[in-house]
């Protein structure tokens, strides 16, 4: 208890957090358009950022300033202070001003270099263009430039520079397209809409320059989905939603142009709002070592105090006789007072146990890790020519105790690209490649491809390997053809033809595009479209049909039709959807083809393909129009238009033909299904955290192998209410525990160490696989107080867990409550901006870089191009460092002890007067020359396993995750081993450079040139300072002169220092050699059979191979919402020319459903603060020094 | 359609040219391929495993146990022969001299003692003292090296730390501090008392008995090649507890002043409270008779130095030498018990390593 009182006076604990100090509360925003002087009296941030910490003369007083703040820092400027007092100086001013302005000058260098890059990365946000509108004029200003109240001009493919009001556009009806995929990860168009009046202004430079209405509304905030204000203008008065804004961070899309006012610029805009605190990472290392640094302190102090009392008992029973030959009556007053300030000699003497090096091979340690990541070739991707970047050198042996890993979906386990792969026309299957023998063919990127040169109109991008399907339509099969014309026709696709034949699909859902470019490729080319009709191109013939009408889509139908008329004038319904909805509604005549077609099916969805299943149906005329007018009265309904709606649609689509199946891959980042196999192995879970909508979530999740059909049960967490919610949490957890075993429902109340242990407990118990998905709004629910722990129990009880709809708030919030609930290290990986917050809240952000945006990349700690690379990066990278920070510490802190400990029983000997046993140099130089290199060569190359095998066998992770190689324990054991170690000077130096010796795993050039260049160093130095030479110069400094030389030409001294090597050394060999030998770790076995396999020669490296087993998954679960087909038919979204805004309706009903109406309650938890005592789980194990440790003494 | 295999390409790229696609630019970015930093240096990875730990154990083993026994044998043929002369019982000659000491008047006393076994070779003459604390901190840097250098700004000026010995009556003391002060200052003669009862003085030489270093390069007189040392001490005051001035020590030039060897060897501080300083030699004389032979010897001593104050002792030590140095019959002892605890150690580790050893060890690692 005491000692956490002490962690409480750490200055560095609290967060600093620059944001905090924000000017009074904003209550409400007012912004007049182009009129900089009104804005300006409300003082809003501009649109600069700043992430920075210093300039040029701020540096060094608040670097130092921070530096100081490191307890160790401030300790050795307390004690230099203390040095500088004659009667308590017991060390020369020098053995710690060397050392300190060392480390202080590496930390400064450091932090400088850091904070240059910030500089650099700042620079280049704030310097991009954009165009703005200044004194009725079109100027070019960089995004820092860009104030509140301006009204800017953005071009397509453009990044919005701040968060805009929408004016107008090159659009109808003030339309404009926005991909929001930085800010909440979805890649399809967003429609955003101007109001009427201002989309009038239209691109009038003059107008707009005029226009001068005031926007009054909310205050920043971080509500990505959410903006009330009122547009004051000409005396009317507009409401505004978020319908009208367009957020820094989305990329304009398929408009030319638009203009906006800036409502919120810079650190105000929604995005940066939503970026969670910036807070200084540590490691749980860092934090053990300030525990320890505190520990050794205590003891210092204890030892200083056992030393004064000693002193004082000494003065008082032989000091006191003593004084005839001394004489300092006149100096020490009395006993009592000569203890006091042997307190001090003391505290001066045994700083080195105090390790002030410590923290800059620390750092220097991890910046060399950092540059290995860096180095790494293996984590370069070379065709966006991205190697792997270390951004933040704090962290790196942290990657190697990860637990809990996030991830974002899109851009990060997918490529965010839709491949049309496979399909089955009836009954038969293309897509597959086989050889002259009939083996399947592994399609490589050498499979040649197949050539669509027959068609002028193709995508050059689609590749295909089976010719066979292009052999068949050249053949003109009636059923081919209606396959793909109806791809062609049965989508909601807004085509785009810029030049003649450079055709551009606008999809809603990535899914159609990719199935409307196959039929383009295989001759079917959907061309153009009006309301009424849609032309394709049926290799090279104009064929225009007359479209009747769009059945939508929708998550209660999971199909689509059209019903259209083709030039014979028939009358055809052409359907697709998933195929267990689809199936039912079939012909009977098809069961022979649906069997069949239900085994590709299976095929294709074993493969992680998603499939769709085509029908068509011809109608007849009389029925259809019977049919046509029931429909037209009910789409005028007032009431249950929509169940009216659907119950027509079902009535028409029955009885269909089957067509076929297609089959699309949403292509995952190469290598993810193997990589997060392999984490999974390490016993790392992975948590999916995605903005996409459940279904979508959940076919990535049995692509990526993280859910299977062989999982017991998958919970699927989508309540709307508290109580709801609350409800299926705890269903879930009654079905994986068993109805009986509901003893953590009162868990609550159990104090909570008690809770972690026996819920660690049970979770290993569980061999059952469960998953868990959870909803957005789900989430807001179960992440508020009274639900927490419950969701963290069923969460962590499940193998997967996948959350969907998730905000970027939302995103740091699950991550937060594991950091909070399980202690464990968190890793977040994504590559947009919605995944900013998640980024800067776990432990270890990674962002994905090569990707368009870069914030996710700028807030993050390692960078690389690939998901994959996680893989290297955890269990190559991570494990490496971590073994080598651990041993670096052990041996850091058994050097120290075994290095001071001397003094304190020394102590006894020399009346405690502080004498040193050694000189002063060598107090100076022992750990900053004689013993520092070799221990940094083993913390920079020591491998303990190489990386194949480190690959090979993901368990040797878990000893990171359980903190195994370094915990207070462990400390105890080589702070016991240093005091045993008590030697002097000489044979101390070969003690400790023997030691190092033993605890390299993997001596490279490096490590024999810095252990034995030490040595040797050692002795230059020795002799150096014992040399006449330097004697002559200070003889009061060196006055060692010749003791060297007439020390070490006795024989007996080296045989004192064999023996003493030798007493020191052997008892850790032998208590290791029993140790790996009766109990061998995973890591000693590995080395094993790594040496034994080395002597072999190499062997064939057995591949994990993955094997997906997963149940078909309708591609459509990949539209995100009701399909457009609505305003298709309403003609709205057309270029029509002769279009009157001034009637536009204001509410569409289909603009109204083409954005989502998401009710997340986000921002209300408050992100409680963690608690970071610096202590995990080894709290019990303190008083279990091992009985081999006392019996290696 | 993507292929996964390029990665695969990559993976495996031990082979150095794999970059092939990209230009100037892609290359610049790309890592280079060298062993340092791919960290792939070539290394030598020692295991501890039963082939390297158990012979370690038993060579070391049978080294160590040859060594001690030489060692103890060697030390056990050195003679060493100890009198403790301080006077503390009523019963040595050394008594009253031990209990009305002043600093005035020398009082002398005589022990006798004989030694059983003849000392061959060089003899060495030890003076020890117990419970003298000449390695505490204030005592220890109570000294002025550049003075004993023989600086002439130091001989003015003696350095601080030389306080309350740096100054007596506005004069600096040479040499300054308590150490110097303290110079043990009591004088030993040997004498032979052969079978007759006739006593024999045993020639001492008091010359090599400081280090070669010290004698001749941190050791100097001021004054350069003055030799009269009395002028150039003239204006310093002796150390308080000094009878004679520094440069009264010897009268021999070469071993007066600051290069007196017996200061020298007084102002070595020696690390534990109780210990021994060579004080004189004994020369063997010629090959046929030993050094020291059997017999009876008395010591004089000229009583000067007071230790019954904080209960030390004062020790006259004779010993010959060998390679090693003086008698130490531990580290023989040393050896020889850790080499047999190694060699032990070894069998014990032999035997858990056959009956429990994990000789099947990659059996079951899971993958």
């Amino acid at each position: 208890m005491a000692l956490r009182w002490l962690w409480m006076l750490v200055p560095w604990r609290g967060d600093w957090n620059p944001r905090s100090k924000s000017p009074g509360q904003e209550e409400e925003r007012h912004v007049r358009a182009n009129d900089r002087d009104y804005n300006e009296r409300f003082s809003y941030a501009d649109n600069h950022i700043k992430t920075a910490k210093y300039n040029v003369f701020t540096f060094l007083p608040i670097n130092l300033f921070e530096q100081f703040q490191r307890f160790a820092n401030a300790y050795f400027l307390v004690l230099l202070i203390l040095q500088l007092i004659p009667e308590i100086s017991s060390l020369s001013w020098f053995t710690t001003i060397v050392p300190l302005v060392l480390v202080l000058a590496i930390t400064a260098v450091k932090d400088a270099t850091d904070d240059y890059f910030r500089h650099k990365s700042d620079q280049q946000v704030n310097t991009r263009q954009s165009q703005v509108l200044i004194k009725g004029k079109l100027q070019n200003e960089k995004w820092m430039n860009v104030r509140v109240g301006d009204i800017i001009k953005l071009e397509n493919n453009q990044f919005v520079a701040a968060d805009l009001l929408l004016l107008s556009s090159s659009e109808p009806y003030g339309l404009c397209y926005i991909e929001t995929a930085e800010l909440d990860g979805e890649t399809n168009l967003k429609v955003r809409q101007a109001l009427t009046v201002t989309s009038d202004l239209g691109d009038d430079v003059a107008k707009l320059a005029d226009f001068n209405g005031e926007v009054i509304c909310e205050p920043p905030n971080n509500k990505l989905d959410k903006f009330t204000g009122t547009l004051f203008w000409k005396d009317n008065k507009y409401p505004l939603d978020n319908e009208k804004m367009l957020l820094r961070g989305c990329v304009l899309r398929n408009t030319e142009w638009c203009f906006g006012l800036v409502i919120f610029a810079g650190l105000q805009t929604k995005l940066m709002q939503n970026c969670g605190r910036t807070k200084l990472k540590r490691t749980s290392i860092d934090k053990l070592m300030n525990t320890l640094v505190l520990w050794i302190f205590g003891f210092l102090i204890c030892m200083g105090i056992i030393l004064a009392i000693g002193n004082t008992i000494w003065e008082q029973k032989v000091g006191s006789n003593f004084w005839e030959y001394l004489q300092w009556k006149e100096l020490t007053i009395s006993a009592v007072f000569s203890g006091f300030l042997t307190f001090w000699s003391y505290v001066i003497i045994l700083n080195t146990v105090v390790p002030i090096s410590l923290y800059v091979s620390v750092e220097v340690l991890r910046l060399g890790h950092s540059y290995f990541i860096n180095w790494d070739r293996r984590m370069y991707y070379s065709r966006k020519a991205t190697p792997a970047e270390a951004r933040t050198t704090t962290l790196n042996e942290e990657l190697g105790q990860v637990e809990f890993i996030f991830s974002d979906k899109t851009g990060t386990l997918t490529q965010n690209i839709m491949v049309f792969n496979k399909c089955s026309i009836n009954g038969k299957t293309y897509g597959d490649v086989y050889d002259e023998f009939g083996h399947k063919v592994d399609i490589t990127e050498k499979t040649p491809c197949v050539d669509f040169s027959f068609n002028p109109l193709m995508d050059r991008k689609f590749r295909f390997h089976d010719s066979s399907l292009v052999e068949a339509i050249k053949l003109e099969e009636p059923l081919v053809q209606e396959f793909f014309r109806l791809l062609a026709l049965c989508h909601t696709i807004m085509p785009e033809e810029r030049n003649e034949g450079e055709l551009v699909y606008q999809a809603q859902s990535p899914d159609e595009g990719a199935l409307v470019t196959a039929a383009r490729n295989f001759g079917f080319v959907f061309r153009s479209r009006t309301p009424e009709t849609i032309t394709l191109y049926e290799m090279g013939q104009a064929v225009t049909y007359q479209l009747l009408a769009i059945l939508d889509f929708n998550n209660v139908r999971k199909r689509m039709s059209v019903i259209v008329r083709n030039p014979k004038g028939q009358l055809k319904l052409y359907s697709k959807g998933a195929d267990t909805i689809l199936f039912d509604r079939l012909d009977p005549s098809n069961e022979e083809l649906m069997f069949t077609t239900s085994e590709h099916l299976n095929e294709f969805a074993g493969e992680g393909l998603r499939t769709l299943a085509l029908a068509y149906k011809d109608l007849d005329e009389d029925v259809f129009d019977e049919w046509m007018k029931k429909l037209l009265f009910a789409s005028t309904a007032l009431e249950n238009r929509e169940e009216k709606l659907g119950a027509l649609y079902e009535e028409i689509e029955q009885g269909m033909m089957l067509l076929g199946a297609t089959a699309i891959e949403d292509k995952l980042q190469e290598g993810v299904p193997e990589t997060i196999a392999c984490l999974t192995l390490a016993n790392i879970k992975i948590w999916v955290l995605t903005g996409d909508k459940l279904e979508t979530a959940m076919n990535i999740g049995y692509s990526c192998n993280m859910l299977r059909d062989d999982m017991n049960e998958v919970f699927i967490i989508s309540g709307h209410t508290m109580v709801e919610v609350r409800q299926e949490l705890r269903m879930a957890k009654e079905r994986i525990m068993g109805p009986g075993k509901d003893k953590f429902s009162s868990g609550l109340d159990m104090e909570k160490t008690e809770l972690y242990s026996s819920d660690s407990v049970f979770e290993e118990t569980i061999i059952a696989e469960y998953a868990l998905i959870i909803n957005g709004h789900s989430l807001a629910h179960a992440l508020e107080a009274d639900l927490e722990q419950i969701l963290v129990d069923v969460a962590c009880l499940c193998k997967t867990v996948i959350c969907c709809r998730v905000t970027p708030l939302q995103k740091a919030l699950v991550v937060e409550l594991i950091k909070r609930h399980k202690r464990a290290v968190t890793l977040a990986i994504g590559d947009g901006a919605n995944d900013v917050s998640m980024i800067k809240t776990a432990h270890i952000g990674v962002g994905i870089s090569g990707q368009e945006g870069m914030q996710a990349v700028l807030a993050s700690d390692y960078s690389f191009a690939q998901f994959r690379y996680l893989q290297r990066l955890l269990l190559v990278h991570g494990r490496w460092s971590y073994h080598r920070m651990c041993n670096f510490l052990c041996y850091f802190f058994y050097k120290n002890f075994a290095f001071t400990l001397v003094h304190f029983w020394y102590g006894f000997l020399c009346g405690f007067s502080a004498q040193t046993v050694y000189d002063q140099w060598f107090i100076t130089l022992f750990n900053i020359v004689y013993t520092s290199l070799p221990v940094l060569a083993m913390g920079l190359f020591d491998q303990d396993v190489n990386e194949q095998y480190s690959l090979r066998y993901p368990n040797l992770y878990r000893p990171g995750q359980l903190n195994q190689l370094f915990n207070k324990r462990k400390f105890f054991t080589c702070t016991l081993q240093g005091a045993f170690a008590v030697t002097i000077a000489t044979s101390l130096v070969i003690v400790v450079s023997a030691q190092i010796g033993l605890d390299t795993n993997y001596w490279t050039a490096v490590n024999h040139f810095f252990i034995w260049g030490s040595l040797a160093v050692y002795f230059a130095i020795l002799f150096a300072m014992h040399s006449d030479g330097i004697f002559t110069i200070f003889p009061n400094q060196f006055p060692f002169i010749g003791t060297a030389r007439n020390s070490l030409n006795q024989k007996i001294v080296w045989l004192v220092i064999l023996l003493t090597t030798v007493v020191c050394i052997m008892p850790m060999v032998a208590v290791r050699f029993i140790k790996a030998d009766l109990y061998p770790t995973h890591t000693d076995k590995v080395r094993l059979l790594q040496q034994a396999s080395r002597r072999q020669g190499p062997q064939e490296q057995n591949f994990r191979r993955v094997r997906r087993t997963s149940s078909r998954r309708s591609a459509y679960a990949f539209a995100h919402q009701q399909g457009y087909g609505e305003l298709i038919t309403s003609g709205k979204n057309m270029k029509v020319p002769t279009a009157s805004t001034s009637t536009y309706p204001l509410s569409s009903p289909a603009r109204g459903n083409s954005v989502v109406k998401n009710s997340v309650v986000s921002g209300t938890t408050d992100a409680a603060e963690t608690n970071s005592t610096g202590f995990r789980r080894e709290s019990d194990q303190n008083q279990e020094v091992t009985v081999e440790d006392l019996e290696a003494r | 359609i993507m292929a996964s295999s390029y990665g695969a390409k990559e993976e495996d790229g031990h082979h150095p040219g794999s970059a092939g696609l990209g230009g100037a630019a892609i290359r610049t970015k790309k890592p280079d391929n060298t062993a340092f930093k791919q960290q792939r240096l070539p290394a030598w990875q020692p295991i501890l495993t039963a082939g390297t730990v158990l012979p370690a154990f038993f060579i070391i083993g049978l080294i160590f146990i040859p060594i001690g026994i030489g060692l103890y044998v060697t030390s056990n043929n050195i003679k060493e022969f100890e009198l403790d002369y301080t006077g503390t019982d009523m019963s040595s000659p050394c008594f009253n001299c031990s209990q009305s000491w002043n600093s005035t008047n020398t009082c002398k006393c005589e022990l006798f003692f004989s030694l059983d076994q003849p000392f061959e070779s060089n003899v060495f003459m030890y003076y020890g003292l117990s419970n003298f604390y000449q390695n505490h901190r204030r005592y220890v840097k109570s000294r002025d090296d550049s003075q004993l250098n023989g600086d002439e700004r130091s001989l003015k000026e003696p350095s601080k730390e030389c306080e309350p010995y740096r100054t007596n009556e506005n004069k600096p003391i040479a040499p300054c501090g308590a150490i110097a002060n303290s110079m043990f200052n009591d004088t030993l003669d040997l004498f032979y008392i052969d079978p007759n009862g006739k006593k024999r003085p045993i020639s001492l030489t008091k010359k090599g008995i400081a280090w070669w270093t010290d004698k001749h390069v941190k050791f100097r007189n001021p004054g350069g090649s003055n030799s009269n040392l009395t002028t150039v001490f003239k204006d310093t005051a002796k150390p308080v507890n000094w009878h004679k001035p520094v440069y009264e020590l010897d009268v021999d030039i070469e071993n007066n002043g600051f290069i007196n060897e017996d200061f020298i060897v007084w102002m070595r501080t020696a690390a534990l409270p109780t210990f021994r300083k060579l004080y004189r030699i004994i020369q063997k004389n010629n090959d046929m008779t030993p050094t020291l032979p059997r017999g009876n010897y008395s010591l004089a001593v000229t009583y000067n130095y007071p230790v019954r104050s904080f209960e030390g002792r004062k020790r006259m030590i004779l010993s010959t030498i060998s390679w090693m140095g003086g008698k130490n019959p531990f580290l023989g002892i040393a050896y020889i018990t850790v080499g047999s605890i190694c060699f032990f150690l070894g069998v014990v580790l032999l035997f858990i390593h056959h009956k429990y050893g994990n000789r099947n060890n990659s059996s079951d690692i899971a993958s």
